[in-house]
């Protein structure tokens, strides 16, 4: 179970038996547009609030990867998620529609590996037969919330990132078909001193690069052990700041495909998303998706997703203070 | 230009900003050199939002000399009332046709 200081390595292999993916307009046309599950066209989703509108994709995942999974809704016996709005009320209000115990979390964009590890656990220790664990973003919610409201057309520097609209969630038990969880290491807050919150991947970029350390440190595994290493949503300027760390502290990350959900799930050169994506389901969507369509093929053979969180608030960015900054990673194995 | 550097090399905010450009041109026209600004740049100069600065310490200055020290407070809106009016009268028309949602 524990592995070294802060890796969990699940001997009974809880199985991933669905997921289902859900996003906004942007992210259909962008690269991975074909493997989501539902592409919405209308950023509203015909809801009168962009934050029904989140909460809508949030249940419309939910109750997809609870249908895939060949259960009803009874069946499942936790929900576990999070999301990046103030007091968590996306996946709370969702967790309403859903009506299944729920455990809330709060770890921002890595949220995603946080609730899946949890998850994992919870299965793994034989707490649960059926875990839900999901989350999700929308881009006008999070601008609103964290920026400024997008109707303000504020300008925008060149590192900024764009938050994907889309909610992802899956199904965890202990047997069945489909990808296992592995392992999973749980991150450190890691704070560099960054205050700039137009260049988010800057600052997480040392939590990603410091949780994958620990990993391969209580596994004592390198980046060899793995055909791909994505991390949630470093984008452009936060994936060089890892390149160039990896390279500091000698680790050889041309041994596996390293690669950022930030940077696949849109075209940055078509696409008006600066430095590239951020946002809860950024990680969630591409790992729920494309990087599970792969497992499930075969084509990977053991990835591992590194969802990284910058966990400040407009308040404390207000106030001048630094952005602490988490990772969580969950190693994913195929099983065909 | 000024404004782009604010918000790029010192990282303000857009009201920051905004609100820094209003007391530049008040400072500017307290010393006596907004005018011959606009007699450099014309146009450039007189529209918002460092000329809003500038119309200000015009209008307080004025009256000051007209009215003695209370024209300080009341002059200040002798010049400007045009732009705060505006403002207030199309923000409430705005807000009878449009509703934000951020």
């Amino acid at each position: 179970m524990l592995k070294g200081y802060q890796s969990w390595q699940f001997e009974n292999r809880p199985v991933i038996t669905s997921t289902a993916t859900v996003v906004g307009p942007e992210e259909g046309r962008g690269p991975l547009g074909n493997t989501f599950d539902i592409v919405h066209e209308d950023m509203r989703l015909g809801q009168d609030s962009w934050e029904k509108a989140e909460r809508t994709m949030m249940e419309e995942a939910a109750k997809l990867a609870v249908e895939k999974a060949g259960l009803t809704q009874e069946k499942i016996n936790f929900f576990v998620g999070g999301d990046l709005m103030n007091q968590i009320v996306s996946s709370s209000f969702s967790a309403r529609t859903l009506s299944v115990p729920y455990f809330g979390l709060f770890g921002a964009c890595s949220t995603s590996m946080e609730s899946l590890a949890l998850a994992a656990f919870i299965v793994n220790s034989g707490g649960a037969d059926a875990v839900l664990a999901g989350t999700c973003s929308h881009n006008c919610t999070a601008e609103k919330q964290y920026r400024y409201p997008t109707e303000y057309g504020s300008q925008k520097p060149p590192t900024a990132q764009y938050t994907v609209t889309g909610a992802g969630a899956c199904v965890v038990r202990p047997q069945g078909e489909g990808p296992v969880i592995e392992a999973a290491t749980i991150g450190r807050v890691i704070d560099m001193g960054m205050t700039d919150p137009f260049n988010m991947g800057a600052a997480m970029a040392p939590a990603a690069v410091d949780t994958i350390e620990a990993h391969f440190r209580d596994l004592q595994r390198g980046p060899e052990d793995y055909d791909m290493i994505v991390t949630g949503d470093l984008a452009a300027v936060g994936k060089r700041i890892a390149d160039d760390l990896f390279e500091k502290h000698n680790i050889d990350m041309h041994k596996t495909h390293f690669d950022d959900c930030g940077l696949m799930i849109y075209d940055r050169d078509k696409q008006p998303v600066n430095a590239g994506a951020s946002g809860c389901a950024c990680s969630a969507v591409v790992t729920y998706g494309h990087l599970m369509n792969q497992l499930r093929k075969g084509e990977l053979r053991r990835i591992l997703v590194v969802a990284t969180g910058a966990l400040l608030s407009p308040l404390t960015v207000q106030q001048g203070e630094s952005i602490p900054c988490i990772a969580h990673a969950v190693s994913i194995e195929s099983t065909t | 230009m000024l404004g782009q550097l604010m918000f790029d090399v010192l990282k303000l905010t857009p009201a920051h900003t905004m609100s820094t450009l209003v007391v530049l041109g008040a400072i500017t026209d307290g010393l006596g050199l907004y005018e011959p600004l606009i007699e450099f740049a014309g146009a450039g100069a007189t529209v918002p939002i460092t000329s809003f600065g500038n119309a200000l310490v015009h209008g307080a200055l004025a009256e000051l000399k007209r009215d003695g020290w209370i024209g300080v407070v009341t002059g200040i809106f002798e010049v400007t009332s045009a732009g705060i009016s505006a403002g207030i009268i199309f923000s409430f028309l705005a807000s009878l046709f449009f509703k934000p949602k951020g």
